[in-house]
């Protein structure tokens, strides 16, 4: 079983429901067969299991800190690191002939998150390396490329990206980083980063920071962002770090949770000059920024899934140990007394974090799958479906498990009681660990205002009409399983859904977008809802197939997968309906709330 | 110098294992299968005897059904140069498995057989003892320290009363256990290798042994369930519980 994820969990997805091993028909991944898939899987299985769990505790109890303008942390975490770098994930999804193993981004999404779910700060280091790489890969100039991105794809330099400010979070437009040509093609870096993950430390040879800034004649807002590479040492002729590029460590911020990975606020140019390079053209840095925003929304949603599963395993465990209290219909205290579990609102709580952690875990899952029909299916028809499915999409898979997992993570202290309360148990710091993600990575509310007031109305609707099909073709497989009602009830909320969809446009039209915008976030809870119901729905039809001839323990598996769905449809799905209504309706209570009144 | 690595596909060590109802045996359907925690041992250990430039080639060896060869895989990615898959579907009992391995042998000539000590799945600990009897070749078992120099090997075996050094002649058979080495991860690069390795199929007919079975299972069942302890007042009451009550004094 493991206590990062359920492996059977993520080879029930991956194969059962997803199909993945059909991807080797793909020219891009011809070279791989499903052995290489598991043993992948296997392998990232065991780093997160082996080197990664065991110190997620300790860099949390232990966290990095400055001692004379140095960071130390604990030595746990550049080992693990280490042992990530040798066998091969900084480069797991990358090109061959960059050094890379060419794996598809659902074979990466999956190792990641035992990764994740094992220990996401020590992780973070890795995926922010990954997340400057790819930027670079799409638009770097070769140049580039061989200088700092196949260093990063090596695991030798670490990535940052570097955003905030400050006074500047999710507003990106205001930033005041300024970038000043030098006369030789290189520019002069001056400015403050705040909120900077990873942005310090000594666990590779150099770090490569993307950082956005304004260049002299930037036109006003967000046309007017340019991107940059700053690394903290300049690179000597033969690409190695070199005298420093003063970046300066200003001070590590204290975070509630995520505390192995350092967070910095970082000064450029101030101690002496910063130097640093333009990537692809002037003013255009959002835009690039965007570009990998959407697999980095799905990273950040997976993560918030693997600690909230790491949460349900913890304190199934549990409860299946922990003996206290008789059956009602027995209350003997002479018999001895029962495990936990046997209590139902005890099973409630396991159960509704089951539906919420393997619901997310399908839906990032499906993401990455998606991520990898965008990239390689032989139609373009395909491909451009996979794209607006994914539009669609990545708001609610960055933001639906932040916010349902992390309900899921305040289940699993509540299923311990006091001792979940403590820090002797995990189940309290994957809460904190985990109450980043609805904040990171575009808010939550951002997350709303993109798939309502963007997603679900742009291309005149056609990325929520494909969704829409897909919707519908997972009800009409339900149907054919004999899960006749359960398709019903998410039909209609799919129609409850839509009909929100559809008042919003009118308002948007009629009363402008503060009107039509004000409900959003619940809306997004509703669409969350309705879409994971439709991935439970896809679960379980699989689960009943299989169910006729499943052995005994087989049988718990998939008995399992039809009871969450069940507990979806009968228990959540109600709640959807409720949150889509305040969009249907154009209610108004939040919109004339003064802030005088607050 | 040539090693013999044989290597089994058995119940992974993490999941928990279920009887079946009808008591026939384990539950496998849809369970993670991996190799031999002691296998893989084994297989570290030729690797390294590589590395070190004292072996020349590594083999793998797996007997089992057409899923075995993701076993050799790995032993192939952990740094084996080539594997042997006998195919068969169904029980092998552990001297039908030293047969065809002495087959190999005999096939192969390898100076050196390592073997895991034992299988997770039924604990036998027999086929390297039987192979070491069938070919008439000195054993170092259960060893937990191996030095080879020249034609001699000397290995520290893990015993019931410590640790006992022995030596041996080459060709030998080895036996391993737990604390001879940390098996290394097979690295991505190594996993997509291994596929690119050859993996020879057999059968036992062409290996010439009958696997027909010798054993029976009567049934397979849970240990029973641990029953909760009691207090005694006295050691009066100790000896009467242990003499009369467990039967033992």
């Amino acid at each position: 079983m493991g206590t990062v994820c359920s492996r059977r969990d993520i080879d029930f997805l991956l194969h059962e429901v997803l199909d993945v091993t059909s991807l080797v028909g793909r020219e891009r991944y011809a070279m791989h067969d499903r052995v290489a898939f598991d043993a992948a899987i296997d392998l990232a299985f065991r780093l997160a299991e082996e080197r990664l769990q065991p110190h997620a505790s300790l860099a949390d109890a232990d966290e990095p800190h400055v001692v004379d303008g140095r960071v130390v942390q604990i030595a746990e975490t550049g080992a693990a690191l280490e042992a990530l770098r040798e066998a091969g994930f900084f480069a797991a999804t990358v090109d061959e002939e960059q050094g890379g193993m060419q794996l598809p981004f659902v074979i990466g999404q999956a190792c990641a998150a035992f990764f994740k779910g094992a220990n996401v700060s020590t992780t973070g280091y890795l995926l922010l390396t990954r997340a400057a790489a790819n930027l670079l890969e799409a638009h770097g100039t070769p140049d580039q490329k061989q200088r700092y991105m196949l260093a990063m794809n090596a695991g030798r330099f670490f990535g940052t990206m570097c955003l905030s400010e400050p006074d500047v979070g999710s507003s990106l437009a205001d930033i005041r980083t300024r970038a000043m040509p030098r006369g030789d093609g290189t520019y002069a870096i001056r400015g403050n980063k705040m909120w900077i993950s990873g942005g310090e430390h000594e666990l590779s040879e150099t770090i490569v920071h993307l950082v956005l800034a304004k260049l002299p004649d930037a036109p006003p807002g967000a046309r007017g962002i340019s991107l940059f590479i700053v690394p903290r040492h300049r690179l000597d002729g033969d690409g190695n770090p070199g005298e420093d590029n003063n970046v300066v460590l200003a001070g590590l911020n204290h975070k509630m949770g995520y505390r192995g990975i350092t967070n910095c606020l970082l000064n450029f140019g101030e101690s002496g000059e910063t130097i640093g390079e333009l990537v692809g053209e002037p003013h255009r840095g959002l835009a690039y920024m965007f570009h990998m925003m959407n697999e980095a929304r799905i990273g950040v949603g997976l993560g918030a899934t693997m600690l909230g599963y790491g949460g349900y395993l913890a304190s199934l465990a549990y409860a299946r140990e922990r003996r206290q209290g008789r059956p009602l219909d027995g209350r003997d205290p002479h018999a001895p007394p029962i495990a936990i579990v046997e209590h139902p609102d005890v099973r409630r709580m396991l159960l509704q974090q089951k539906a919420y952690v393997e619901g997310g875990l399908a839906l990032g899952l499906w993401c990455g799958l998606l991520v990898d029909e965008q990239k390689t299916a032989p139609e373009a028809s395909a491909r451009d479906h996979a794209r607006r499915l994914l539009d669609i999409l990545t708001p609610i898979a960055k933001a639906w498990p932040s916010e349902f997992c992390l309900e899921a993570n305040k289940l699993a202290i509540q299923v311990l009681g006091g001792a979940g309360y403590t820090r002797d148990f995990r189940v309290e710091r994957l809460y904190r660990d985990n109450r980043l993600n609805p904040i990171h990575e575009g808010t939550n509310g951002i997350q709303a205002l993109d798939l309502l007031g963007r997603k679900a109305v742009m291309e005149e609707g056609a990325c929520f009409d494909a969704l829409g099909a897909e919707i519908t073709a997972m009800t009409g497989q339900a149907r054919d399983a004999g899960l006749d009602k359960e398709a019903q009830a998410v039909e209609c909320a799919w129609d409850a859904t839509s009909a929100a969809r559809e008042a919003t446009v009118q308002r948007m039209a009629q009363q402008g977008l503060a009107a039509a915008l004000a409900n959003a976030t619940t809306f997004l809870h509703g669409f969350g809802h309705v879409v994971v119901t439709a991935l439970w729905l896809r679960q379980a039809v699989v689960a009943s197939r299989a169910l006729p001839s499943a052995s005994d323990g087989d049988a718990d598996f998939y008995h399992g997968k039809v009871q969450a769905m069940r507990y979806m449809v009968r228990h959540e799905l109600h709640l959807a309906r409720a949150w889509l209504q305040a969009t249907l309706t154009g209610d108004a209570t939040v919109l004339e709330t003064a802030a005088e009144w607050l | 110098m040539k090693v013999l690595v044989p290597v089994k596909r058995v119940i992974d060590y993490n999941v928990k294992v279920r009887v079946k109802a009808d008591q026939s045996g384990v539950d496998l359907a849809n369970v993670k299968m991996s190799m031999n925690p002691f296998d893989e041992i084994a297989v570290e250990e030729a690797v390294r005897l590589k590395e070190a430039g004292t072996a020349t080639e590594v083999i793998a060896i797996s007997m089992g059904p057409e899923q075995s060869q993701e076993t050799l895989r790995t032993a192939l990615a952990m740094g084996a140069d080539r594997a042997i898959h006998v195919v068969h579907d169904g029980e092998l009992e552990p001297l039908m498995v030293a047969k065809m391995l002495a087959k190999i042998v005999s096939e192969e000539t390898p100076d050196l057989v390592v073997l895991g000590k034992q299988a997770i799945d039924d604990d036998a600990n027999q086929t390297g003892q039987l192979l070491a009897g069938l070919l008439g070749w000195g054993q170092g078992t259960f060893i937990s320290k191996l030095k080879i120099e020249g034609g001699a090997i000397s290995v520290t075996r893990e015993v019931d009363g410590g640790l006992e050094k022995v030596g041996l002649k080459l060709p030998a058979i080895l036996t391993v256990d737990l604390r001879l080495n940390e098996p290394r991860y097979a690295s991505l690069p190594n996993i997509m290798k291994a596929r690119k390795k050859e993996i020879a199929k057999k059968t036992p007919a062409d290996l010439g042994v009958d696997t027909t079975p010798r054993l029976k299972t009567l049934k397979v069942a849970e240990p029973p369930k641990r029953q909760g302890g009691k207090k005694v007042g006295s050691i009066a009451e100790l000896v009467d519980k242990l003499h009369n009550e467990a039967g033992v004094i």
